[in-house]
């Protein structure tokens, strides 16, 4: 009944075996040397700064604000690819629904703008 | 086998696309809603602050009644169902019906909203959640301290609540309110699943910023807020799976695909049953159906009251109008074997309404569980997928969604200097005080509660009449002895109102602006008249039934 | 006989004339006086009880008038306008005049209306209001009453087990409302509440066979109904009998549910002569009588019916004989009379009319009896404990007469309303065939006497002997001043005594009650009992002056202590006690829920404090114990919500896709 599904859940529980594996493993067999270094976050991310006084670190609001704008930016680009490439033979209709999209999009980027979201101070 | 299948269909002909046929007419309604509140975006950005409220009730209330007037006029010329968009939106006579609640609802919504009589100032005031994302630390307990004016945060520890208390009303709620209600107009026309996922998402957004703007109690309307994003989000995740495994099962996200696929083929029921049943958890979230509740009474405590009275009414409208269409559409080949399971749901939503609405002492949270219980006897009527128990749910939900804004108005204004006085030692000898309000929220307890020549009473006759014809008599058996155990909480409030002494200390009651006396007013009226005459709406609502 | 009737069920034709088209103007005019009165606010409070008496009086006038133009006869249906039509269900708001209906819409708003007057009196002293707020507690008594009469109008007048319904709630919110009316005392609210919740059990009963006869028959309209009453099968017929008979203890308050009735008496005077007397508790004995046909149809439901009622009328009387409170012991008087009626409309074709008669009769002395009470009292500074009272009768000599009246009416006192009514139903018992006839028979003879002694202790406790409250004090610390109370009072006690002492024989000459009932209910069956009817009539009376004769053993030759003896033996205890009838609700309702409450909270590793008691109260532990999963956690929500998808997601596939 499910025969096509069957590699996939084999393919699943690999890859939770291995990882169990992982992580049971290497406090087993791994050297045990701590530094600073060691405890800082991992490779991405930003680096709480100033440091944790009580609770979780703070971030400037604006680094939010910016991320979501710059989200919002990047769906737009999405919808706006495939237009882009079938944009022959969807015609002038497709036209009208792009302009209807952009501008739908341009007062949520015109409210912003004029309520100081692009200012970084 | 049927992933090789599917691979196959993904790729696209390249031939030009024809457009498909829209019929403008149909979604007027859905446009004008949507095409308004992009408008206030840019009433907004441009209009000067001292204008912005008077221009956004405005353009609301115009947006609303205008959009209502189109419907009725489409309405008369008695359409045919039909479905446009390329199929996405099903324009059919329960789909008109709900459009209809929903605008009623919406605009009892908005003038209550709307009110700056009770609340100087009005009941919105966002320091921080004005910025398209809430600040942590807002949450967190702290406040950014920002100018209504600046979204830009000035991260300068500041006071608070002294700035709260001036702050003038934030408009944005109008917008984002707008936005909910065509998401919801949407949600309720969705004739496949992924349109409506769509419409679930902007229903849900709006709504979860517009129950952290509370004025009073900032971190209690905050903490609902977030509260209220992370267990939506978590639903919309079961929404999305059973969606995923639908399409694996039927190869279509289309409701119609989906029955064809379910009246008679040799594919997997684990997909289809998975898969609807992670479906409806989804849906059974935005309907606040029990055990799928918890976060109701928290988020209807939080929310400033005329959101939590929009929530209320307009997203279980929506929510059970959803519902509805899925089930009659999609899965009425194959009820025979969930009908139990939902049987089941509907009975420990009203078991846990009923009885956990009996020891709360915070009226809203007493109105949430009241709405919890209410969700399951909504659920009797919509899992009989007969076309009376589909009239008889569509009615029921006028009449609850009407009595609950008009419940949330009242709430709204009886107040101590802190704000509303919600716990209900405050609402002992109401009745000495202020005798009309106490008499207008007894009639409307009673509506709740369901005593004949109430809205009330009619909606429960009818969905468990039809119940009963659908040969579901136990669990009417169940929804009688839950409503007479409901009966007791509502009771207890107006015993409280009208044979208590008056606290020395109480609370007082305001006085209501125009907007609100209108809103209940129109609560109240409208509950009498489905009590008395409930005829013309029982006959709308059963002229028939969904198209796909 | 009894196929002859159900063969050819009565015509129904449409109402003509614009008085009969305009019937609804009976249940219009005391609804609005409510409305008014409850919104017009204080400017009403010097002209409200006017208006309320008005209203009633005005009803009353318009129902002689429809009564002299209907008579007796087929019955009249009158639409007024489609209520719930969806889909098969059809439910006009339509009324219906025929004999039956019509003895009630007299028998509500004539009583009803002497008894808003009385209240003119009694409410004007009311000492339980708040100074200064008098007379805005007088107009909210008016406009719950007003509801009340438009109500009980609704329910006998309506031409649909629905349309009885509405009326059935609306009668059980006015009931609640009056009998709280004294707020502050908790006691009052404590019986409101008791009497709401007792009679929401008899509703579902009520709500559920009205839900059965539409499943069965589509319809739930009289005449619709009545002509197919053959279609039922005996197991549906017997299901639905005995869930309108459940619907109708609650309401009347018979044994199971009779605790709430004897507590009501915490409302006013005029509430429990109006209400708790004469109209409301009899709605079960109409909802029987109405239902006529589908009970002659089961005959193990008419037996139910019989025995429910028998059972009431000895219960209601071995503890009125226990009582001290005047107004208790009345009550359950009232019980056990009701009893009678229930008896009476068990025994069916038989029955029927001497149901209603007895009824009617009851109607009028026992409301007699309950103003004449509430003059005692109005007299006595609200003192109601018999023991405190004694030879009044120099005191009050209205109050004594018109009493005395009703009481010689209540025993069944020959030529007197009372003796024709009780003692029909008493020779109809006897008429059954077989052990049914011995023992109705016997049982309501046996009451006939237990009722004249209980009633005799009261009067010779009340209005006779040494006067015992000459040496006390009321609770004010003043003396007692008994006096006679004001015309507005008197007047209509006097007009019921003569209803009292005359209704009976009335009623009685020439069948007149019963020949104009025919239409409604049938033709009256004559019993063939074992027993000659003068033997029967002798019976009776003999049993009852033996009553009367204990009761001046007992209680008139001896003196009667202030306070009540607490020595005394294991019957009086046990009556003292409503033959254990709360208990018995205790240990069969509450306790064994209250066990399972204790499992569960038990389960849930945390002890529930204090003992449960009551039902509301085991829901409410019930409820705390669930509540601590509202934790206000998103984590334990969002494991909440996924503890029930994943339980949701299993159950879909162990049923789907096993």
């Amino acid at each position: 009944m499910l025969d096509p599904y069957i590699p996939l859940v084999l393919m699943f529980a690999l890859a939770l075996g291995f990882a169990v594996f992982s992580v049971a493993i290497a406090p087993l067999v791994g050297p045990r040397r701590y530094n600073k270094a060691k405890f800082d976050a991992y490779e991405c991310g930003i680096e709480p700064s100033p440091q944790p006084t009580v609770g979780g670190g703070r971030m400037p609001v604006a680094y939010y604000l910016t991320a979501m704008l710059f989200i919002l930016f990047d769906i737009e680009m999405v919808f706006l690819y495939p237009y882009a490439v079938s944009a022959d033979s969807l015609g002038m209709f497709g036209v009208a629904a792009v302009v209807l999209f952009i501008a739908t999009f341009g007062f949520a980027d015109l409210y912003v703008w004029y309520r100081g979201g692009f200012e970084w101070n | 086998m049927g992933v090789t299948t599917q691979t196959g269909a993904v790729i696209l002909a390249q031939q030009s696309i024809a457009p498909p046929p829209i019929h403008y007419s149909a979604i007027a309604p859905v446009l004008i809603v949507l095409g308004a509140a992009c408008l206030a975006v840019l009433v907004e950005a441009f209009v000067p602050r001292r204008l912005r409220w008077s221009v956004q009730v405005g353009l609301s209330l115009c947006t609303l009644v205008a959009a209502g007037a189109w419907l009725v006029v489409y309405a008369r010329g008695e359409p045919m169902g039909l479905t446009t968009l390329a199929d996405t939106l099903a324009i059919d006579t329960p789909t008109l019906f709900l459009w209809g609640t929903l605008l009623v609802l919406g605009l009892a919504s908005i003038l209550l909203i709307a009110d700056r009589s009770v609340e100087p100032g009005g009941a919105f005031v966002a320091e921080s959640s004005a910025a398209p994302s809430p600040s942590p630390r807002a949450a967190s307990g702290g406040s950014t301290g920002g100018t209504a004016t600046s979204i830009a945060p000035a991260p300068t520890p500041a006071p608070a609540r002294a700035t709260a208390s001036v702050a003038e009303m934030r408009t944005e709620v109008f917008p984002l309110g707008l936005f909910s209600l065509g998401g919801m107009m949407v949600f309720c026309a969705a004739n496949d699943l992924l349109t409506m996922f769509i419409a679930l998402e902007a229903l849900s957004l709006p709504l979860y910023v517009m129950c952290g703007l509370a004025r009073r109690r900032r971190l209690l309307s905050q903490e609902a807020a977030v509260k209220y994003f992370l267990l939506g989000a978590f639903a919309s995740a079961f929404f999305l799976y059973g969606l995923a495994l639908l399409y694996g099962y039927a190869g279509s996200v289309e409701l119609s695909a989906i029955a064809d696929a379910t009246a008679g083929s040799l594919r997997s029921d684990t997909l289809l049953f998975a898969g609807l049943g992670l479906l409806v958890v989804g849906l059974l979230f935005k309907g606040s159906v029990g055990p799928f509740h918890m976060w109701t009474p928290d988020v209807y405590h939080g929310a400033p009251t005329a959101v939590t009275g929009f929530m209320a009414a307009c997203t279980k409208v929506a929510a059970f109008g959803a519902i509805l269409r899925v089930l009659h559409v999609a899965f009425e080949a194959s009820s025979w074997e969930w009908h139990w399971v939902l049987w089941t749901v509907a009975v420990v939503s009203m078991v846990i309404g009923a009885v956990l609405g009996l020891t709360q002492s915070d009226i809203k949270r007493m109105v949430a569980y009241s709405s919890i219980a209410h969700a399951g006897f909504l659920l009797i009527g919509a899992i009989t997928l007969t076309d009376e128990g589909l009239s008889a749910t569509l009615f029921y939900l006028l009449a609850y969604g009407v009595t609950t804004i008009a419940v949330f108005g009242v709430i709204s204004l009886v107040r101590t200097s802190e704000g509303e006085a919600t716990h209900l030692s405050a609402w002992s000898g109401l009745a000495k005080r202020s005798p009309l309000i106490a008499w207008v929220f007894t009639f409307l307890l009673l509506a709740l509660a369901g005593i004949p020549l109430t809205s009330g009473f009619m909606g429960k006759f009818v969905v468990f009449s039809a119940a009963l014809t659908a040969g579901m008599a136990p669990l009417v058996v169940i929804a009688l002895v839950a409503s007479a155990v409901a009966a007791f909480f509502y009771l207890r409030v107006i015993v409280l109102m009208h044979f208590n002494e008056p606290a020395p200390d109480g609370p007082t009651v305001s006085v209501p602006g125009a907007f609100t006396t209108a809103a209940i007013t129109l609560g109240v009226v409208v509950t009498l008249l489905l009590g008395v005459l409930p005829t013309p709406v029982l006959d709308w609502a059963s002229v028939g039934g969904f198209v796909s | 006989m009894t196929s002859s009737f159900l063969a050819t069920p009565a015509p129904v034709q449409a109402a003509q004339g614009p008085l009969q088209t305009n019937a609804w103007l009976m249940i219009a005019l005391p609804l609005l006086g409510a409305v008014v009165l409850l919104l017009a606010g204080r400017r009403a409070n010097g002209w409200g009880h006017l208006l309320g008496c008005a209203t009633v009086i005005g009803s009353f006038v318009y129902g002689l008038a429809l009564f002299a133009s209907v008579g007796s006869g087929p019955a009249h249906e009158l639409a007024l306008y489609s209520w719930i039509p969806v889909n098969a269900l059809q439910v006009d708001f339509g009324l219906r005049i025929d004999p039956l209906s019509l003895v009630f819409m007299l028998l509500i708003t004539g009583v009803g209306s002497l008894i808003h007057i009385y209240s003119i009196g009694y409410m004007a002293h009311d000492q339980q209001g708040r100074s200064g707020a008098r007379n805005t507690e007088r107009r909210r008594f008016f406009a719950y009453l007003n509801l009340f009469v438009a109500a009980m109008l609704i329910l006998v007048m309506g031409n649909s087990f629905v349309m009885l319904y509405l009326g059935w709630e609306g009668v059980g919110l006015a009931s609640y409302l009056l009998i709280g009316f004294w707020q502050q005392r908790p006691s009052a609210a404590g019986a409101a509440t008791k009497a709401f919740v007792m009679n929401r059990i008899g509703d579902v009963g009520l709500a559920l066979a009205i839900f059965l006869l539409f499943a069965q028959l589509g319809t739930t309209q009289y005449s619709e109904v009545f002509a197919r009453a053959g279609e039922l099968s005996p197991g549906v017929l017997l299901a639905i009998a005995l869930l309108l008979l459940l619907g109708a203890c609650g309401k009347s308050g018979q044994v199971p549910l009779q605790a709430w009735l004897p507590d009501a008496m915490e409302g006013p005077t005029p509430v429990s002569a109006l209400i708790h007397a004469a109209t409301m508790v009899t709605a079960g004995v109409y909802l029987i009588a109405r239902a006529n046909p589908l009970y002659t149809l089961s005959p193990g439901g008419q037996l139910a019916v019989a025995v429910v009622g028998a059972v009431t009328l000895l219960v209601g009387c071995l503890i009125g004989c226990a009582y001290d409170d005047i107004k208790k012991v009345l009550a359950y008087s009232t019980v056990s009379q009701i009893g009678y009626m229930m008896l009476a409309v068990g025994l069916g074709p038989a029955g029927y009319a001497l149901g209603i008669m007895h009824l009617l009769t009851h109607g009028f002395f026992k409301a007699g009896l309950f103003l004449g009470a509430g003059s005692v009292m109005h007299g006595m500074n609200d003192e109601v404990d018999m023991r405190k009272f004694g030879g009044l009768r120099r005191y009050m000599p209205i109050t004594f007469a018109t009493f005395g009246l009703g009481y010689l009416a209540l025993i069944g006192f020959p030529f007197l309303s009372g003796y024709y009514s009780k003692d029909a139903i008493i020779a109809a018992a006897f008429g059954q065939s077989g052990w049914q006839g011995w023992v109705f028979g016997g049982v309501a003879v046996l009451g006939a006497a237990l009722t004249a002694f209980y009633m005799t202790r009261l009067m010779l406790m009340t209005f006779f002997g040494e006067r015992r409250w000459e040496s006390l004090r009321t609770a004010g610390g003043e003396k007692f001043h008994p006096h006679e109370s004001p015309a507005v009072m008197t007047a209509p006690m006097i007009v019921l005594a003569i209803g009292s002492v005359a209704a009976g024989l009335f009623f009685t000459s020439g069948d007149r009650l019963v020949g104009f009932l025919t239409p409604a209910l049938g033709e009256l069956q004559e019993g063939h009992g074992a027993l000659p009817h003068l033997v029967i009539q002798l019976l009776t009376v003999g049993f009852a002056a033996l009553g009367v004769l204990a009761a001046w053993m007992f209680v008139g030759r001896k003196r009667v202590a202030v306070e009540r003896p607490q020595r005394v033996s294991l019957p009086v205890r046990v009556a003292r006690a409503d033959l254990y009838g709360n208990a018995f609700n205790r240990a069969m309702v509450v306790r064994p829920t209250s066990w399972l409450t204790r499992g569960l909270v038990h389960v849930d590793r945390q002890g529930v404090d204090g003992a449960v008691n009551g039902v509301a109260a085991l829901l409410g532990g019930g409820s705390r114990g669930l509540r601590r999963w509202q934790s206000g956690f998103v984590r334990s929500y969002a494991l909440s919500m996924l503890t029930g998808g994943v339980l949701l997601v299993a159950a879909m596939l162990t049923v789907g896709a096993p």
